[in-house]
């Protein structure tokens, strides 16, 4: 459904509010299949909530947002199905703290795609050794670093198959030397010609492996252009501002 | 005055079947208690405003009120108002169900609430369906959380049980307190019933700290 136009997310003059302040104001925004886009900005300036309004964590108060050819209005069953096709990566990892590392990423598979146990086991060992994880499918969250955490949580949001991948500041919460095991994965991901869509703070990768780069400002889309381009020379003043402020 | 065993050895059947009859009200009441904590609990967590209304109704109403007061009004009351019969063991599990009911409701809520946002939000990413969330992501770390202070809520409920004297259930401290009117060894009987409930709570609390041992709170 989503070659019909090309478009695997069409942002349609989306407006969300939390209460009286708001957050997006009629963007627009298109995103295709296989680009890397990476949305950068000051915080409150809405990339967040534009990721999360994505797989519809937040709900959009105007405009409309297709997502693999289903509006994010078409009610909750529909909103399912667009959750199963982007996959959902957190800042702070939110692990099944229940559950090991290979429960973890077995567990969407047999919730959301009705696998058997063994069948999802198997898919869990493949994408935790995918992420450098085999060794450890048997620990607890509690017993993993930050950096292992986050890999086995974008193991387990890859286990439901999706089309898209949503990253929330994926290595916000982890120290310097833990970030490159991440930005590896996520590079690696992007090379096999996965739909990415990350907010984030590392402009290195921003360069190295976004085909996209969107600078956020009060709720709108300031500066979208290629990666490379934009951040040796900002088009503008606020984004040659903020770029000084992160690096 | 000098502590005479005979006495207690005297009393021993009478007493151990008075705490087997404590043991049969615990365990059904709380049982009870547990289905009706879970729902109003999980009612006053996510319901809409007219079941968190309910709920918050319910606890208060149990909560504002002693439970001698609860058990007199079920066993003497309620009869002539519905005019049916409760016999006096009904009476106490209903009792004990409904006055845990309450309190264990807001363990629930408390503990479901306090689960962290993000896990929630990590089951609803995966595209499961929210009631699926409650009772697969969100529950067992729920359950988890509840755990010590549910233990403690059915420690309160054992022991509510000896107010049960004031309706004439066979209960433990019922058994004692007539064998205490016909012997008047008060000392001996008193601390043998005080023995049998250590002993009932001994294990209990036994029971769940293995249990907590064996699933880790997170």
């Amino acid at each position: 459904m989503s070659t019909m136009n090309g478009h695997m997310v069409q942002f349609k003059k989306v407006t969300k509010r939390f209460g009286t302040t708001t957050v997006l104001e009629g963007v627009d925004l298109e995103i295709g299949a296989g680009e890397v886009v990476v949305l950068i900005g000051p915080s409150g300036s809405g990339k967040s909530t534009l990721l999360r309004c994505i797989n519809a964590l937040e709900q959009i108060d105007g405009g409309d947002l297709i997502v693999d050819g289903i509006s994010v209005l078409a009610g909750p069953k529909k909103v399912r199905e667009i959750r199963q096709e982007a996959g959902m990566v957190f800042q702070q990892f939110n692990l099944f703290p229940q559950l090991t590392a290979l429960e973890n990423v077995a567990f969407g598979p047999r919730q959301v795609r009705g696998m058997t146990k063994a069948d999802a086991e198997a898919l869990a060992r493949e994408l935790l050794t995918k992420v450098g994880l085999a060794e450890r499918v048997n620990h607890y969250a509690s017993e993993l670093s930050g950096g292992q955490q986050q890999r086995v949580a974008i193991a387990r949001a890859l286990a439901v198959r999706p089309k898209l991948m949503l990253f929330d500041e994926p290595t916000s919460a982890l120290d310097p030397e833990l970030r490159q095991e991440v930005l590896r994965v996520m590079q690696a991901l992007a090379e096999e010609g996965m739909t990415m869509v990350v907010v984030t703070h590392e402009m290195a990768f921003a360069r190295k492996v976004g085909t996209r780069l969107i600078f956020m400002e009060h709720g709108q889309i300031e500066v979208d252009g290629a990666p490379a381009e934009l951040l040796d020379n900002p088009p503008n003043q606020r984004l040659r501002d903020f770029l000084q402020h992160v690096e | 005055m000098q502590f005479d065993i005979s006495i207690v050895v005297a009393a021993l059947p009478a007493l151990l079947q008075g705490a087997r009859l404590t043991v049969l009200i615990t365990i059904a009441g709380l049982t009870g208690g547990v289905l009706v904590g879970l729902l109003f609990g999980l009612m006053r967590a996510y319901g809409n405003a007219l079941c968190q209304k309910i709920a918050f109704a319910y606890v208060e109403f149990v909560r504002g009120t002693p439970i001698v007061v609860q058990v007199m009004f079920i066993y003497f009351a309620l009869p002539m108002l519905l005019n049916v019969r409760v016999d006096a063991l009904t009476a106490a599990i209903v009792s004990i169900v409904i006055n845990s009911g309450a309190y264990i409701a807001e363990i629930v809520r408390g503990s479901f609430l306090s689960v962290p946002r993000g896990l929630k939000e990590a089951g609803l990413a995966l595209g499961m369906p929210a009631w699926r969330v409650l009772a697969f992501v969100v529950g067992p770390v729920a359950i988890r959380r509840m755990t010590p202070a549910l233990g403690n809520q059915f420690i309160v409920s054992l022991k509510d049980t000896s107010l049960f004297i004031v309706i004439g259930v066979g209960e433990l401290t019922r058994q004692g307190q007539e064998i205490m009117a016909s012997n008047f060894r008060a000392v001996e009987i008193w601390t043998a019933v005080a023995v049998l409930y250590l002993c009932m709570i001994g294990t209990l609390t036994y029971c769940l700290r293995r249990m907590e041992r064996r699933m880790r709170i997170l």
